[in-house]
């Protein structure tokens, strides 16, 4: 969501702002491969989360198939993405719904 | 207990090190593994592309978008954690930064090696030397995340 200088829209602006507004959702993904410790780990540093709540992360990771690890604005979304991705877990970005 | 606390091959130090016990042909088999990630990763199969995960799954215009920004990116960090492990590799002791390069190329090597295995949770697989490296780089991460989540 960048500024930038007005320009002609040419869709429905209401419906655009909405959308736009959504905040991103980042869920990890189970896999066979990641160790249960490195993703709580990971979970830890990058986010600086608590053991507790990246444990309950990784948890849910390995028996829902899936969690949201973050949330917010597209480009943090996107960062966060980036660097779980450097870390080797299998990460993807969407916007709440 | 005591003996088995001296035998693990990762441990911090008071200095905030971490020293390396391992044996000169633990070292020659980790030697290898950087130099074998970068000729894979010139390469383009599935166990490569689990090294660069798609971040939109259900939209193909902005999973170019992210691909084009960010793979060259990705790959260069790849390739300097690689380094890293590579220069250290005769080390008595890292640093953290190291420490967690090597931790990166341990993992990196694991995914690619885990994928072309077809590897399940729940599955040891078979005895075959595959298996025994990847179980063997398996318990080495373990005690990797150990030495740095212990703080």
């Amino acid at each position: 969501m960048t500024t930038t200088a007005p320009v002609e829209v040419e869709e429905p602006i209401a419906d655009e702002f909405v959308k736009q507004d959504l905040p991103w959702i980042v869920i990890v993904w189970n896999d066979p491969i990641n160790l249960m410790s490195y993703v709580t780990f990971v979970f830890q540093k990058l986010f600086g989360y608590t053991k507790e709540k990246a444990t309950k992360l990784m948890l849910d990771v390995h028996y829902k198939g899936k969690a949201v690890v973050s949330s917010g604005p597209r480009e943090k979304a996107e960062l966060d993405v980036f660097r779980l991705h450097e870390h080797g877990l299998w990460a993807t970005m969407q916007q709440d719904a | 207990m005591r003996s088995w606390v001296l035998r693990r091959p990762v441990r911090r130090s008071r200095s905030g090190r971490y020293q390396l016990h391992l044996s000169s042909d633990e070292r020659q088999l980790l030697r290898s593994l950087p130099e074998q990630l970068n000729a894979v990763l010139l390469e383009d199969d599935a166990s490569v592309r689990r090294l660069f995960p798609p971040a939109y799954a259900d939209d193909p215009e902005r999973e170019a978008e992210y691909q084009g920004l960010m793979r060259e990116d990705l790959l260069s960090r790849r390739r300097a954690a690689h380094e890293i492990m590579a220069r250290t590799i005769d080390a008595s002791d890292l640093d953290a930064e190291e420490l967690n390069a090597w931790l990166a190329t341990l993992n990196d090597f694991r995914l690619v090696l885990g994928t072309r295995l077809d590897v399940r949770e729940d599955d040891m697989g078979d005895d075959t030397p595959a298996y025994a490296l990847y179980h063997y780089l398996t318990y080495l991460e373990e005690v990797v995340v150990e030495a740095l989540a212990g703080g």
